[in-house]
């Protein structure tokens, strides 16, 4: 097990995301997530110290659209892709947890 | 000034409670409110309120895959306008993503600003004077709307819930405030002015109601004199400023009662249950926030140029302190009426009559106490002038010139103009002396009282003459003169 990563960790994501694993799958995720990590961390034996962090990977900024309406997508065909609508709205389960 | 008073009565007037000896209150304030941009953040999708569910919905919206969105411009605009109206300094600025699971958001995330906000560090000057910080005021996206059905419409116990994506993407401003509060008067204050500002600059409509403007508060308690910050609650569910003032004062006590018997709050979300006037729990400590922010790979930086900023100052039109201020200073008159003139917007139609030439502090109190209605916009400031030096003159009675107001505000229009179709010809002294000297013949007993030595008669029958007066001349006569009629008349 690597050490940047924990089995508890690992739970606590699996939460975080509603999925559901099973003992053999905890184990396996946190080996490959520690091996992911392990590789990203080789970037510590370089010196970034003159080196602004990327927010994007295109050196742009200022990309922006104009405010003009444009048509919307058919509601009907929207709602009949769904599992279940009702009323003109997505029908979905009982909500649990919390909004932000 | 006796109207005015009866006017400021019925206006919810604040009266700060207090709370238990020794305790301050310590309260910060996280106000959303919609921008009022055509479309909505990320996509052409119509920004608007009230339509039928789900059809102001796309691809990006909806999260479906393969789908990229586009910042919209205007709401960038509207948002730095707003962070430099609140004294902000505009920042090179970055959308992250907030993940969590909920089905208001399709994409199992919100597109908001972490560590780089557009705006931070401004301030809020209240009209009494005090200063409220503000820590940012952030661009981020509003979520869809869930309805719970069955189970009493509770989100804990419905059997489903149905959603709405219309308001999914909707543009939003988060203004954060500093901890800085320290009475309810001043949390209300601290909204309204808020509000003021957000319709001064046309950032948005700012309806609590409608929801375009929603405020959350973070509220502790600590003993006086120190300087500590003990746990917060963060009261969630406030649908009015009035709300805001009962949500943080039920709050207060709470957390008070807490920490007087050995006890603390937990730090949590607690939503605001306006019927039961208090605060429940609203979420278990295992769902605690985890929210794995990211920068947000489909969206660039925004970076605006100090030319940008400067063009958003040079086109700042007047705040609410400003025109308070001015106001103030071209009426003499009260603060607390002129600020009441400002709120509603009037301070324009104000300064208007008074610059021709209308006596400055009645402009004042004739807005405060007449003219309380939604559309005024076909009052002129020379016509509204007229009416008061009409009124003033003896030229029309106080009833004649509420109901030549009245045509001011469906019409528009000159008063002399409508007076003259209403018919409201100023009488004639001489007719006047000759009605009341017929009352007074018709009337010798009343007559006597009127003139005897008992002072409440004298009162009664004063409001019987003048009650006959108004009767015989359809209210056309004016209170005034058949005041001094009868005080000659009597001496």
């Amino acid at each position: 097990m690597s050490a940047r990563i924990t089995r508890g960790d690992v739970e606590h994501v699996a939460r975080l995301a509603r999925l559901e694993l099973t003992d053999e799958e905890i184990e396996l995720f946190t080996g490959q997530l520690g091996d992911i990590l392990e590789h990203a961390a080789d970037i510590e034996a370089l010196d970034v110290g003159d080196i602004a962090p990327t927010s994007h990977p295109l050196p742009i900024v200022n990309v922006f659209r104009t405010d003009e309406v444009v048509p919307s997508l058919d509601r009907d065909e929207v709602l009949g892709q769904a599992p279940v609508a009702e009323s003109g709205q997505f029908r979905v389960p009982p909500v649990l947890g919390e909004e932000p | 000034m006796t109207d005015f008073f009866a006017a400021a009565a019925t206006d919810d007037t604040p009266i700060e409670p207090s709370l238990p000896d020794g305790w301050e209150l310590v309260v910060g304030l996280e106000v959303h409110v919609e921008l009022d941009t055509a479309t909505k953040l990320f996509c052409g999708c119509a920004n608007q309120f009230g339509s039928e569910p789900n059809t102001n919905i796309c691809p990006t919206c909806l999260g479906l895959p393969g789908s990229l969105p586009v910042m919209n411009e205007s709401a960038v605009e509207l948002a730095m306008r707003l962070g430099r109206a609140l004294g902000c300094d505009v920042n090179r600025s970055v959308m992250a993503r907030k993940n969590y699971f909920y089905p208001d958001m399709p994409k199992d995330f919100q597109t908001t600003q972490y560590d780089q906000p557009t705006n931070s560090d401004g301030r809020v000057v209240l009209g009494d004077g005090f200063v409220v910080g503000i820590e940012r005021a952030h661009i981020e996206e509003d979520t869809g709307k869930s309805t719970h059905v069955g189970g009493g419409g509770r989100i804990n116990d419905a059997e489903y819930s149905l959603v709405d994506y219309n308001r999914a993407g909707v543009p939003l401003v988060e203004i954060v405030s500093r901890p800085d509060v320290r009475t309810i008067d001043h949390a209300k204050a601290y909204v309204e002015e808020l509000r003021g500002i957000l319709l001064a600059t046309g950032v948005s409509d700012a309806r609590m109601e409608e929801g375009s403007m929603r405020v959350d508060a973070n509220v502790s308690v600590r003993p006086h004199g120190s300087a500590e910050l003990r746990t917060r609650c963060e009261i969630k569910n406030i649908n009015s400023v009035r709300s805001l003032g009962r949500a943080i004062e039920y709050e207060a006590r709470r957390h008070i009662d807490l920490w007087t018997n050995d006890g603390a709050p937990d730090q949590e979300t607690r939503h605001w249950d306006e019927e039961g006037g208090r605060t429940t729990s609203g979420r278990s400590k295992e769902d605690a926030d985890d929210y794995r922010y990211f920068q947000e790979p489909d969206l660039v930086p925004l970076e605006p140029s100090a030319e940008t900023v400067a063009a958003i100052d040079a086109a700042m039109p007047p705040l609410p302190a400003a025109r308070r201020a001015a106001l103030l200073e071209a009426s003499g008159a009260d603060a607390s009426a002129v600020g009441i003139v400002v709120e509603r917007g009037q301070d324009g139609l104000a300064m208007a009559a008074i610059e021709a030439g209308a006596e400055p502090e009645k402009v004042v109190t004739r807005l405060v106490n007449d003219l309380a209605v939604d559309d005024w916009s076909k009052v002129e400031g020379e016509a509204f002038a007229e009416l008061i030096r009409m009124e003033s003159a003896g030229e029309l009675s106080a009833t004649q010139a509420k109901q030549i107001l009245g045509d001011l505000v469906e019409q528009g229009g000159d008063p002399a103009e409508h007076a003259a179709s209403r018919g409201f010809e100023a009488m004639d002294t001489g007719e006047l002396e000759s009605l009341v000297d017929q009352l007074i013949a018709d009337h010798p007993e009343e007559w006597a009282r009127f003139t005897g030595s008992d002072d409440g008669d004298r009162k009664k029958m004063q409001g019987f003459f003048t009650g006959q007066i108004m009767k015989a001349t359809k209210g056309q006569a004016d209170g005034k003169a058949v005041a001094q009629l009868l005080a000659q008349k009597s001496s």
